[in-house]
């Protein structure tokens, strides 16, 4: 493999319903620092079919150029015409970084990729930065300059490790949703739109969707929310939820959970903070009833400010809590929204 | 029906995380426990076993002591154990690990192969898909129904807002959630008859169309750079009040955080 022909940070830009997705725009902001860092440009790579329109957006969100695979075999996300997608633009163009969303998409298109270009793949990663490889210089080998240095989260957020793919490419990563930031988006900028297709010949490794079903559409994603008002099973039921709700609406904050409230079937899987669900990191963060387990924290700790209710004063999650209150939440939270209405109406 | 179930035997991050006195995590410490999502798996496997009728042989890469995950799978009711272990495959990353796995597999049949979405320790979800990808087979993640069709299996395949019912011909590679089932437990017969059976052990050598090239820490494309357990922002302020005075504690805190 010569490693001197890979050049270029690339990105797959998911879109789902032919709407792209939020991640796509977050890994261009990323991108753009590292192209800026490596003297390069920024190519995003937009699978699907009909998507060719979508190429301008990602333009004004830093997109150099946008490589377009279009293909009816395309239309919703199956692992096999993706990764050969995917796969054919790596090997034709051959780029240097190659960024996918650490999205349910991602998880499953990243690995099988990475696989089929024989290279490696750094799941999940919250920074990304260019640097050296070993990070300090050892005698008797050679140090890399340049490198994709990729840290993530490991041993349920406990520690914390930086990768290198020194001497495969792509150095390709996972990067999780909610983490890197955006660019302003430039009105009107237009990037160099590529049209490439590898041809797609179904075979053994094409599964079939029979249906698709779409959840109920909760109106707020929590990684948007700038108040979350979080409940764990502490709360005790859904319906007490309402308690919560409540509070929520007082400050114009939407609810999550933990992932005990999910597994119990209390709330659905879209509203879970933590490893294995999203990670949040809003103004406030409000933890009712939620002990604070480790893969709970990993995915709220960067909140501006954590309030922590809880009866039991050795819950971990007041070792993250900026406010903690050692209490009973049915007392305190009906009574705590209360006085926020009221302090909330005295200010206007 | 032949299945395949990949486990690992992982530190139980979630109950027994221990400390070093310099803060530093207490690995040999940690209890260990087969991964919650391989359990799954592997519950998915023996209720298809339970419905359909089939082997079910369960493959571990790891240190000889991960024997242990494959004594309980079986007491579970898992047919067969196999133990994938030598020195020259440790330290491997999942391109490593996911190679190692497919050499192994190839000298089993199967219908169906089995694994967990992702490892506690690891959390990567990678090992499944790549494991496919050698294998030459479809995948699918994030499984959280499961049903034989025919020659053909049936899954739910879980996204963020939705799930896709899709439909693979066998043989085919499944990732399960541990939101999947509730796994059974080890019966005292099951106990007794996994420790009198025989675990196979390969190594190295018994791997099949693998190259030394894509294996263990050499053969591993990524590399630590640095390694190093976090450290955690500090805890804030505990308060014990009456809810009254609670609510004016959080109340009074909002305001000089101009929360509201």
């Amino acid at each position: 493999m010569n490693l001197e022909e890979y050049k270029g940070v690339y990105v797959f830009a998911q879109q789902v319903d032919n709407e792209i997705s939020s991640i796509a725009f977050e890994l261009l902001g990323k991108a753009k620092d590292l192209a800026k860092d490596l003297d390069t440009d920024v190519t995003a790579v937009l699978i699907g079919s009909g998507v060719k329109g979508l190429a301008d957006q990602l333009a004004e969100y830093g997109a150099d150029r946008v490589i377009v695979v279009d293909d009816p075999e395309l239309k919703d996300y199956r692992t096999e015409p993706y990764a050969h997608a995917l796969a054919s633009v790596i090997n034709e163009y051959k780029p240097e970084i190659m960024l996918v969303g650490a999205t349910a998409i991602g998880r499953d298109l990243g690995p099988r990729v990475s696989a089929r270009v024989a290279t490696g793949l750094t799941a999940d990663c919250t920074v990304l930065e260019i640097g050296d490889f070993p990070l300090q210089a050892v005698p008797g080998q050679e140090q890399l300059h340049k490198q994709l240095l990729m840290t993530r989260p490991a041993f349920g957020g406990n520690t914390i490790a930086t990768i290198a793919c020194p001497y495969n490419r792509p150095q390709m990563a996972t990067v999780r949703a909610g983490v890197m930031q955006k660019i302003d988006p430039i009105k009107g900028a237009k990037a160099n739109v590529v049209e490439f297709n590898p041809g797609f010949t179904p075979d053994n490794k094409y599964v079939e969707i029979l249906d698709i079903v779409k959840s109920v559409a909760e109106t707020v994603d929590i990684m948007d929310a700038k108040i979350l008002v979080s409940g764990g099973r502490g709360v005790g039921s859904p319906e007490n939820f309402k308690i919560l709700e409540d509070l929520a609406e007082v400050l114009g904050g939407t609810v999550s959970c933990s992932r005990a409230v999910v597994d119990s079937g209390w709330k659905p899987k879209d509203l879970q903070v933590g490893q294995t669900g999203k990670t949040v990191r809003p103004n406030v963060y409000f933890a009712i009833g939620i002990s604070g387990a480790i893969q709970h924290v990993a995915g709220m700790e960067e909140s501006d400010i954590i309030v922590a209710i809880n009866k039991d004063a050795d819950a971990p999650i007041f070792d993250v809590a900026d406010y903690g209150v050692v209490g009973d939440l049915n007392k305190i939270v009906p009574k705590l929204t209360e006085a926020l209405k009221a302090e909330i109406a005295a200010a206007k | 029906m032949k299945i395949v179930v990949c486990v690992k035997q992982v530190p139980d991050t979630a109950g027994g995380v221990k400390f070093n006195p310099d803060g530093t995590l207490d690995r040999g410490a940690m209890l260990t426990i087969m991964n919650p999502d391989d359990k799954a798996g592997l519950e998915a496997a023996l209720r298809l076993k339970d419905q359909y009728g089939a082997e079910v042989t369960v493959v571990t890469m790891g240190l000889p002591k991960a024997e242990e995950v494959l004594r309980e799978a079986m007491a579970m009711g898992a047919d067969k154990g196999v133990l994938v272990t030598d020195r020259v495959l440790g330290g491997a990353d999942t391109w490593a690990t996911s190679t190692t796995l497919a050499g192994a597999i190839r000298n089993l049949e199967y219908d169906l192969i089995i694994t967990g979405r992702q490892a506690i320790d690891g959390d990567t979800a990678q090992v499944g898909p790549q494991i496919s990808e050698h294998l030459d087979i479809p995948v699918i993640s994030y499984a959280q129904d499961i049903k034989i069709e025919g020659d053909s299996v049936v899954v739910e395949r879980q996204y963020e807002d939705r799930y896709h019912v899709v439909k693979a011909k066998m043989p085919c590679l499944i990732t399960a959630l541990s939101e999947l089932n509730e796994p059974r437990y080890m019966t005292p017969g099951g106990i007794f008859d996994a420790y009198k059976q025989e675990i196979t052990v390969w190594g190295r050598a018994d791997l099949k169309d693998v190259d030394d090239a894509n294996l263990g820490l050499k053969g591993s494309p990524t590399k630590i750079a640095k390694a190093s357990d976090k450290v955690r922002k500090g805890a804030g302020e505990k308060v014990s009040l009456d809810p009254d005075e609670s609510v004016s504690y959080i109340v009074d805190k909002l305001k000089v955080k101009h929360v509201i």
